[in-house]
């Protein structure tokens, strides 16, 4: 397991892992899990275009996903998020649908793509994921301020300076390149289970939102870790300890929560 | 009876939304350390008042000065506190970091945590009475205790400034007294003018120092005993009304109500068909 031939797959899934944590903790408060679902998922065709095109698959994920963010902003303006978001799902799955009709690639790689591999990871893919990585959570350090009295209040927000669309759009850009680096190590449909399932359960256990964030990274990395570890164990795909690892955290701090803290548990007023 | 000293004053502010004028011809002004209610009904304009002193709705026409004392930061002249927002009982954030975020909020990167800076905040806590529930989740204290904590957020850059919209709507009768008192004793303490807007001005008659009352997209300002009179509101209203003192308690009465809908009445076909 920790022969030569994963030490790139252990050092791109930590990156991944610490990417998902930081920026997992704001999806979860900001309750844009669902557009956490959805980039990935729109990310996809850039994947199968770049393969068309004979180009690296990180730049048509990023594209995508970029596109995504200005896809969504702008329906956004017209019309509810959730609305604006699941268009944006249904136009990107028909566009992945043409593009991969269109590609003669192995069946292998597309399932990969969707459901992560872990093996194989390449030494530039490695140093552009850590690229990326510094990126991203560098551009949530500077915003973590405005974007947690965003997320308490866009007035409060606003009332301070900053304005609340920008930091909507800016957390959704960097939300997008997070989504690029972490969709072809656990897959396009496990990327949300990663950002959401340690951040939620961190959520549950803090009531300090630095501490919150600390320990989303480091139930990120346990479940990536294990994920791998356990991949290579069974030879079962990675994704499927990732989302059972997602699942099981954020049910944990459910609990967690209902018998700390049983008069907050209201039902329904929770974010999944 | 303009003076340098005034922190707010309001000039023939005139405002529409989409079209629709709200305010008309709005002027008035406020001197530091004063308690001035904003009342009106739902819809009168009082959250589009404050969103323009605010800055974030351009009046078309008029001009709002806002002084800064010389000893205060000039970009944190106004304090806010929101009409009612609902903070989310799963959001990993303390009282404390809420009141944190009033200092410096809106800003890019991480602060230092520093002894400095935790000082500040425990005091204002302290200020406003929230040091028991410092520690306790923003999303499970009671309305009065996140006011209180809204408050500390607002207060403390110590602004010229503070604008409440509707802080005593959904409050239970002993919270709005608390609350009104706390708002008295800082407006006091932090010469800060206070602007708040409520639709009931009856828990504030023992502390405001002014009023400016909306109705009919324009309002009446002053002292309350020169605006609260049946022929000045009966002029803003554009029809008679009464104002009447009971037990220490003002109520406004629409006198012209009845009869209006007794002619609405007469208008209806099936009223009509039914009346004997």
């Amino acid at each position: 397991m920790f022969a030569a031939f994963m030490t790139h797959t252990w050092i791109a899934g930590t990156l991944v892992a610490m990417v998902a944590g930081v920026v997992g903790f704001f999806v979860v408060i900001r309750r844009a899990a669902f557009a956490a679902h959805v980039l990935p998922l729109g990310a996809f065709p850039g994947a199968a275009a770049a393969n068309l095109l004979g180009v690296n698959e990180l730049f048509g994920l990023v594209a995508f996903a970029g596109l995504g963010v200005l896809g969504i902003g702008q329906l956004e303006r017209w019309g509810r998020r959730e609305v604006a978001t699941a268009l944006w799902l249904a136009a990107s799955l028909a566009l992945g649908t043409l593009f991969l009709s269109m590609t003669r690639q192995y069946s292998q790689q597309v399932y990969a793509l969707l459901f992560g591999e872990v093996l194989g990871i390449s030494e530039a893919a490695v140093v552009s994921v850590a690229i990326l990585s510094v990126l991203a959570i560098a551009a949530m350090a500077i915003l973590f301020r405005p974007l947690l009295l965003d997320s308490l209040s866009p007035e409060l927000c606003q009332a301070a300076g900053a304005s609340s669309r920008r930091m909507e759009i800016a957390f959704l850009g960097v939300l997008a390149i997070s989504t690029a680096m972490v969709l072809p190590v656990v897959g396009a449909l496990m990327v949300f289970s990663l950002m959401v399932g340690p951040a939620s359960c961190a959520r549950a256990l803090t009531d300090e939102p630095r501490s919150a964030v600390l320990l989303s990274v480091g139930l990120s990395l346990a479940t990536v870790w294990s994920a791998i570890a356990l991949s290579y164990l069974s030879n079962w795909p990675v994704g499927f300890f990732v989302g059972t690892l997602g699942a099981l955290s954020y049910t944990a701090g459910r609990i967690y929560r209902r018998f700390a803290h049983p008069s907050a548990a209201l039902p329904g007023r929770e974010t999944p | 009876m303009k003076s340098a000293t005034e922190v707010l004053s309001i000039d023939h502010l005139t405002v529409a939304l989409s079209g629709r004028t709200v305010l008309r011809d709005v002027s008035f002004s406020l001197s530091p350390g004063e308690f001035c209610a904003l009342i009106g009904t739902n819809g009168s304009g009082k959250t589009t008042l404050l969103k323009t002193i605010l800055g974030l709705v351009r009046p078309q026409s008029g001009t709002i000065r806002i002084a800064t004392a010389a000893d205060r930061d000039a970009a944190s002249r106004i304090g806010y506190v929101p009409q009612k927002i609902s903070l989310d009982p799963s959001l990993p954030l303390r009282a404390r970091d809420v009141v944190s975020l009033g200092m410096d909020g809106g800003r890019l990167g991480l602060p230092l945590p520093s002894r400095e800076r935790r000082e500040r905040v425990d005091r204002m806590l302290d200020a406003v009475g929230a040091t028991g529930f410092a520690e306790r989740r923003v999303g499970d204290l009671s309305g009065g205790q996140q006011q209180r904590v809204l408050i500390a957020h607002a207060l403390i850059r110590r602004p010229s400034l503070l604008l409440l919209d509707e802080p005593l709507a959904n409050l239970d009768i002993r919270s709005v007294a608390e609350i009104v008192v706390l708002l008295r004793r800082l407006a006091t303490e932090y010469d800060t003018a206070i602007l708040l807007s409520a639709h009931d001005m009856n828990p504030l008659l023992p502390v405001m120092d002014r009023i400016v009352y909306l109705a009919n997209c324009c309002a009446a300002a002053g002292k309350p005993e020169e605006v609260v009179r049946t022929e000045v509101l009966s002029r803003l209203y554009g029809y008679h009304i009464d104002v009447v003192r009971v037990h220490g308690r003002v109520v406004v009465i629409a006198a012209g109500a009845p009869d209006e809908i007794h002619a609405a009445i007469a208008k209806d076909p099936i009223h009509t068909a039914e009346i004997p």
